[in-house]
């Protein structure tokens, strides 16, 4: 299993976001985490990245406790794209290398070219792109610490359709390239669109179990 | 020649808060009780100064109750900058914290090195101008840090995601809050001797002093204020980011200015 959360509560600010979230997500493919917005989705992706703790109970990577990895190496290894695109100041280049300082041209090209962006925008000021630019962009920039899993949260909600589109196909195709996505959307149509398994996110609790979707 | 001011000469000199209070009913401004009130207090508090100062910096007097006096300013001076920011968290012991790591670089120079000769008569007033200096500083600077790490959290959690330990993740934002913490001090530095007389170098003019000595004695101060300054903020800066992320690499809830 990709994830594991046992008996998972959070409460932030006198409310229950969370309350005994027990679910299992397994590696591999598009596990997508839908339900209404303030059910707590972006909380449970950010459990699994530690922006996060629980009050109680416990999250499991591949079988260990979160509480037991070094932060910023689990970081690396599980990617958050967050649902805003967040440039840095300076160009593309300048971004991609935040998560990688050491890195070649050819690597930050190669990271671009994984999301459908072209290399040549390296030299381009971040915060000039396209809202949809920028938030592949965001998403080159998470690939270029070669995570293993991606969380993706609400990350084309502001795009329009044909970028929106892009931003799939991407996922997609990393998917098929051996990284975990776990997707948040409260975007039905897109659920189904884009992912391998469906959870549903409803009040605090994991409703059900997982819904196995095939897509069209 | 030797400038004094008699008792008489101070009572005289209240006729300059009458011409402020006058102004203020002349042109109906409602500030007149404010202004009168404001006179009183500064003046009752000098006096109050000026006679524990006698008692503290008299010949005689052990330098330790100089050093006890310095001791009650950094306390008082964190708790001002506490009152006056609010919204920092931890402001109290981070301001005694980077008023006393000042103090003990600048005094550590101008006394261990000889500068000046390490009396009541010198180190009260050198550590006053240095605490009271370096407290705008200190609060632009804490103030400006926990607006940034607020306002900007989308962007610090990037960083962080990217998995960037707090440090590195908060090193912009305590550069642009040195930055600006910084600068009125650097360019109050640059325009001192043309657009203004400071005020530790008049004081000396007036007293008698001669006009060289008393640049040399400023230039001095300068310098101690802009040490201060620099050292003050780095340490609330640093201070702040160990208290504003936790040890795992988060970054604590930060309530709007408003929630205070």
């Amino acid at each position: 299993m990709e994830f594991e959360f046992e008996r998972v509560s959070i409460v932030r600010t006198g409310r229950r976001v969370l309350d005994q979230v027990t679910a299992s997500i397994p590696a591999a493919g598009i596990t997508v985490i839908s339900g209404p917005s303030g059910a707590g989705k972006t909380t449970l992706l950010r459990l699994c990245n530690r922006l996060e703790v629980p009050d109680a109970g416990r999250v499991c990577y591949r079988g260990q406790p979160l509480d037991e990895l070094d932060p910023l190496l689990l970081r690396r290894r599980v990617g958050l794209v967050f649902q805003r695109p967040t440039p840095f100041p300076g160009s593309v280049a300048d971004n991609l290398a935040v998560a990688h300082p050491d890195a070649s041209i050819g690597e930050l090209s190669t990271a671009l070219t994984r999301v459908a962006l072209d290399p040549g925008l390296l030299d381009q000021e971040a915060r000039t792109l396209s809202g949809g630019e920028l938030q592949r962009m965001c998403l080159a920039r998470t690939l270029v610490t070669q995570p293993e899993t991606l969380l993706l949260d609400e990350p084309t909600s502001a795009l329009d359709a044909q970028p929106k589109q892009v931003f799939e196909h991407a996922a997609r195709d990393l998917a098929a390239q051996g990284i975990t996505i776990i997707w948040v959307t409260h975007d039905d149509a897109q659920a189904r669109r884009v992912s391998d398994r469906i959870y549903q996110l409803r009040d605090g609790h994991l409703t059900g179990a997982p819904t196995e979707e095939a897509r069209p | 020649m030797n400038t004094t001011v008699s008792w008489a000469g101070l009572a005289v000199s209240l006729l300059l808060v009458a011409v402020a209070a006058g102004i203020s009913w002349w042109q109906r401004l409602g500030l007149q009780r404010q202004i009168l009130i404001a006179a009183a207090r500064a003046l009752a508090q000098l006096l109050l100064v000026g006679v524990a100062l006698t008692l503290v910096i008299s010949p005689g007097r052990s330098i330790w109750w100089s050093w006890l006096w310095v001791a009650a300013m950094l306390g008082y001076a964190a708790t001002v900058a506490r009152r006056r920011a609010p919204e920092v968290p931890h402001l109290l012991s981070l301001a005694l914290a980077s008023f006393t790591t000042a103090a003990v670089v600048t005094l550590g120079v101008l006394f261990g090195l000889h500068v000046f000769p390490l009396t009541g008569r010198t180190l009260v007033p050198i550590a006053g101008m240095m605490v009271g200096n370096s407290m705008t500083a200190t609060v632009l600077a804490g103030r400006r840090l926990t607006d940034e790490l607020r306002d900007k959290r989308d962007e610090v959690e990037a960083r962080l995601a990217l998995g960037q330990p707090s440090r590195q993740a908060a090193a912009p934002y305590v550069r642009a809050a040195l930055r600006a913490a910084l600068t009125p001090q650097i360019e109050t530095t640059k325009a001192t001797g043309l657009v203004f007389l400071p005020g530790a170098m008049t004081g000396l003019i007036l007293a008698g002093t001669a006009p060289l000595q008393a640049v040399l004695v400023q230039a001095v101060v300068m310098f101690l204020v802009l040490a201060a300054t620099a050292t003050t903020t780095a340490v609330i800066a640093l201070g702040l980011i160990r208290r504003l992320f936790t040890p795992d690499h988060r970054l604590v809830h930060l309530p709007a200015p408003a929630d205070h």
